[in-house]
């Protein structure tokens, strides 16, 4: 197994930072005061992942709170703006579907820093109470009302375009049986793929994103609670 | 100031006064979070060795302040590392801590953890009334550890202390 660079693990913790991120958003909009709470959960986890990496990598308040858009590596897919909930429901089964991935190979490689061992160790099963609370979530708006029906695969066609970055044999392999369940109909794996992050190319979204995220820490540096 | 010679025990007796400050009724020792004390040969300094429970989880850095000062109390050095690697586990959670969390109205997780983490577990009981007929309110709940239950015999929710 290549050992995995830093550019690689880098696009790990910003993908997890930036999508919890936009998880946080939802607090106090989501439609039920349990998904409030379980999407802040999620979102935690994501934080603490991102922060153990990036506390790897360097000095992890100037990366998160430092960088510009271009600086970052996480895959567009983390940064499409929230939508409606079947958009986040999505959003976060394509991604916890990638994590799917990433964790376990992280976990098992020897060659890694033993401190990335340790966030991917835990992360492993973080991501599995996230997987069974997407991919629920999808078949359930998905195989709802015709509303819910529309709107799911509404959402799935736009955000589509963006599996491209993260998708592999095994992603789809992980998301497709949960899409035909949910009774969605997918644009197929040759479909348009969207790709620009790795090199910095980010969606306009990203900046507004940054810009809220940010603004304390460079109001204010070196700011503690 | 205690100035004679200590043993490692006295710090895992100090230890064990340490609250989890989002469940006080389990101690960071009953928690499983504790990896290793190792004191110096005067009895002067002692280093504690704590595994996170959850990535994000608020209460870590609160849990690694309250270590320090705990042992403060009795020793001159404090060291507080933190091992990610292997990471924490339900497993290592003792009996007697679960017997601690039912008491306190928190259903234990169920089973040894395997991974992938397919089957998250079941709470064997509802802890206020006994009853086994219980079903899943949410799976994320009022902290990263627990799930939110409820039973169908006494109507009552509970939370449910996660595999994991």
């Amino acid at each position: 197994m290549v050992s995995p660079t830093s550019e690689q693990l880098l696009t790990y913790a910003d993908g997890a930072l930036i999508l919890s991120h936009r998880l946080s958003e939802w607090m106090s909009n989501a439609p039920t005061m349990e998904e409030d709470i379980a999407l802040g959960n999620i979102a935690l986890d994501l934080l603490g992942q991102a922060r153990g990496l990036l506390q790897h990598l360097g000095n992890e308040d100037e990366l998160a709170y430092f960088r510009e858009p271009q600086e970052f590596r996480n895959p567009l897919l983390c940064e499409l703006p929230n939508g409606d909930y079947a958009h986040a429901m999505i959003r976060q089964l394509f991604a916890d579907a990638w994590f799917a991935e990433v964790w376990p190979q992280l976990a098992a490689d020897g060659t890694v820093d033993i401190d990335v061992r340790g966030v991917a160790e835990k992360a492993v099963k973080e991501n599995a109470y996230h997987w069974r609370h997407s991919s629920a979530w999808v078949v359930r708006l998905g195989d709802g009302t015709d509303e819910s029906h529309r709107r799911t695969q509404d959402a799935l066609d736009a955000i589509w375009p963006y599996r491209g970055e993260v998708a592999s044999d095994q992603w789809y392999a992980r998301v497709e049986p949960v899409l035909a369940q949910a009774t969605l109909t997918t644009p197929g794996r040759d479909a348009w793929i969207q790709r620009g992050s790795a090199d910095g190319w980010h969606t306009e979204h990203l900046g507004y994103l940054l810009a809220e995220m940010q603004s304390l820490a460079r109001a204010h540096p070196g700011a503690t609670w | 100031m205690v100035t004679s010679a200590r043993s490692a025990a006295t710090a895992w007796e100090l230890l064990a006064d340490v609250p989890d400050p989002e469940i006080p009724v389990l101690s960071v020792v009953d928690l499983g979070i504790v990896r290793a004390v190792e004191e110096s040969e005067d009895g002067h300094a002692i280093a504690v060795t704590l595994t996170p429970t959850y990535s994000g989880c608020p209460a870590t850095e609160v849990i690694a302040r309250d270590v320090r000062a705990a042992l403060e109390a009795a020793y001159d050095e404090v060291e507080v590392r933190t091992q990610l690697s292997p990471a924490w586990t339900t497993d290592w959670m003792s009996d007697a801590a679960r017997e601690k969390l039912l008491g306190f109205g928190i259903a234990p997780p169920v089973g040894r953890v395997t991974l992938p983490l397919v089957d998250v577990g079941t709470p064997a009981a509802c802890p206020r009334c006994g009853s086994g007929d219980v079903e899943q309110l949410a799976g994320f709940g009022s902290t990263p550890c627990k799930a939110l239950w409820r039973c169908r015999a006494c109507r009552e929710p509970f939370d449910y202390f996660k595999q994991h």
